[in-house]
């Protein structure tokens, strides 16, 4: 085990990256997620990695398409509007097949919103932000710790499948400050056989490319991506339960309202009021399946969340409408209280 | 005791709590206290957050009016020199992290030197992986160094993992600062824990924490 240190969120995943073997960083500075990038700016020159800061953020992605497609371990990072223009950018690393890290630190919105903590851009991370059928890989970190572990999970599904990984956390989670310990890992690398590496005269070109003249074969293309998106949903789901086994009323949440939402549990369990929680870790592919099992169970689902309510939509899907789903939400920066979330279990009949 | 203290060093070693613990307890001590919050950076976690406790126990602080605002400006305000003006103050500058926060000193430099009546303490954290080395430790110092034109005259030991601190953490942090000590020849101020840690004897400067931006509960 490595020793414990005191980091930030975003020094957690800047620093997992690193062990994960990323050695390309290119970003842009955007407050709540500016102490990535510092902290790159930092450590990067040290180990002989790149770390550059671009012009702007599409330059920033389209530097990553560069060298995710020489077959390199390579991330960017932004928050909300950052990372709305580099949906370009990663609508053609989804064509391409190509693995990245792109990590989004939410900030409210819409425009340019503001700097306090927000989830609104679920839906624009789960159901593709960009044009095109396809989906990233989303993960959705609910301590310092995760961040540094999920981004190492990241890199590795992104390997895995040809996909982006996207991690999905809201300023509070860049912002917040937890013991962590990042060990040194082994690293999981995939061949790439594919990747533009130079020929040496030994084989034919690689061409890494999402322009495809012909219509069957981009039919054909996009079957191919969506039986490999099949697969996913089926292996790849990641989610928490709390305090589930006999809950009448399941609570969902993910990143930092997952635990105020924990709080409120423990509020309402020491009066008698049976609640728990399913905490989905990955945004994409949904964690449909722990759903299917409690749909019968409960009476009542909440979905807890900073949005107008856009993860409720997959809740109702994945529970294909069996039982009533409510909102309990604050936005624009606002985060729901332990009240809040008490007082919407009483309103959908949890008071004991 | 010197007029002027400045406490600066890495990102997130603490500086802005230990700060305003400094100034109240020179308010305590019977000192008349102004607190500059220095701090171009970050937005988030400023000394103004504590803008009523400073004012209830009537220390004068001076801020950006956009601090705390979500304006996210890297603003020093005018009234910072009124710190140099008024001489009968005890001014406590709190600064922002790492040398792209000490840059903001280089415009108060000349009048700091010419006064020559202040300490810059060194706030170190063990646990913060950046300067978790003593050597590393001493590079983020010259690059503060560099970037404000003043010299450090002193050491603050804030070596802390957050909530789940323990004494033996901060006991276990004694040879990092005797170290960072031995390869600068500064003095060791004084070592600081939370009020809230239990066991710590009257060694220890105790500080109590700020409110955290973003509270769960």
């Amino acid at each position: 085990m490595g020793d414990k240190v005191l980091m930030k969120g975003n020094e957690a995943i800047a620093e997992a990256a690193i062990k994960a073997g990323c050695r390309h960083y290119f970003g842009y500075p955007i407050t709540p997620q500016t102490e990535v990038a510092a902290y790159m700016s930092k450590r990067m020159p040290k180990i002989g990695g790149t770390f550059l800061q671009a012009e702007s953020e599409i330059a920033a992605i389209n530097m990553v398409i560069g060298v995710a497609s020489a077959g390199y371990r390579v991330m960017t990072s932004s928050s909300s509007p950052g990372i709305s223009l580099k949906q370009e950018g990663i609508s053609y690393l989804a064509g391409c097949d190509l693995p990245a890290l792109v990590v989004n630190v939410e900030r409210g919105g819409p425009g340019l919103g503001g700097i306090q903590p927000s989830q609104s851009d679920y839906w624009q991370a789960t159901k593709a932000g960009g044009h095109g059928d396809y989906h990233n890989l989303v993960l959705a970190p609910a301590s310092v710790q995760e961040m540094a572990s999920l981004t190492i999970k990241g890199f590795e599904l992104a390997d895995k499948y040809g996909m982006v990984a996207m991690i999905l956390a809201d300023g509070t989670m860049g912002q917040m400050m937890e013991p962590v310990e990042i060990d040194d890992i082994e690293i999981k690398t995939v061949e790439k056989p594919w990747a533009l590496t130079g020929t040496g005269m030994k084989r034919e070109h690689n061409i890494v490319n999402s322009l495809y003249l012909k219509p069957e074969l981009l039919e054909q293309k996009n079957f191919e991506r969506y039986e490999k998106y099949a697969k996913i949903e089926r292996d790849e789901a990641m989610f928490e339960e709390y305090l589930m086994d006999d809950a009448e009323i399941c609570l969902v949440a993910f990143g930092i309202t997952s635990r105020v939402a924990k709080n409120a549990i423990n509020e309402a369990r020491a009066k008698g009021v049976k609640v728990g929680m399913i905490r989905p870790i990955t945004l994409w592919p949904f964690p449909k399946k722990a759903f299917e099992a409690r749909a019968d169970q409960c009476k009542a689902f909440v979905s807890v969340e900073m949005s107008m309510g856009q993860m409720i939509e997959d809740v109702k899907l994945a529970i294909e409408c069996k039982k009533p789903v409510y909102l309990c939400n604050r936005v624009g920066g606002m985060i729901p209280t332990p009240e809040d979330i008490l007082s919407k279990i009483d309103e959908v009949g949890g008071a004991k | 005791m010197k007029r002027v203290t400045l406490f600066a060093g890495h990102y997130g070693s603490g500086k802005t709590n230990v700060a305003i613990n400094y100034a109240m307890h020179l308010k305590e001590t019977g000192f008349n206290v102004v607190i500059a919050d220095l701090d171009i950076v970050n937005p988030y976690f400023r000394t103004k957050d504590s803008i009523e406790e400073l004012n209830a126990k009537g220390i004068r602080l001076i801020s950006s009016d956009y601090a705390g605002s979500n304006v996210d400006f890297p603003a020093l305000p005018g009234e910072v020199y009124s710190l140099f003006d008024n001489t009968s103050e005890y001014a406590v500058l709190d600064i922002g992290g790492d040398d792209r926060g000490a840059f903001a000193l280089g415009r108060y430099r000349d009048k700091i030197l010419e006064e020559n009546d202040y300490d810059m303490f060194l706030v170190i954290n063990k646990y913060r992986p950046l300067t978790k080395t003593p050597e590393l430790c001493v590079e983020v110092m010259k690059e503060i160094e560099e970037a404000a034109g003043i010299k450090f005259t002193g050491i603050v030991n804030n070596s802390n993992l957050g909530d789940e601190t323990t004494l033996e953490d901060v006991l276990n942090s004694k040879d990092y600062a005797d170290a960072v000590a031995g390869l600068t020849g500064l003095p060791i101020v004084f070592t600081a824990v939370t009020k809230s840690l239990a066991g710590a004897g009257d060694e220890f400067f105790k500080i109590k924490l700020q409110k955290k931006v973003f509270e769960e509960d």
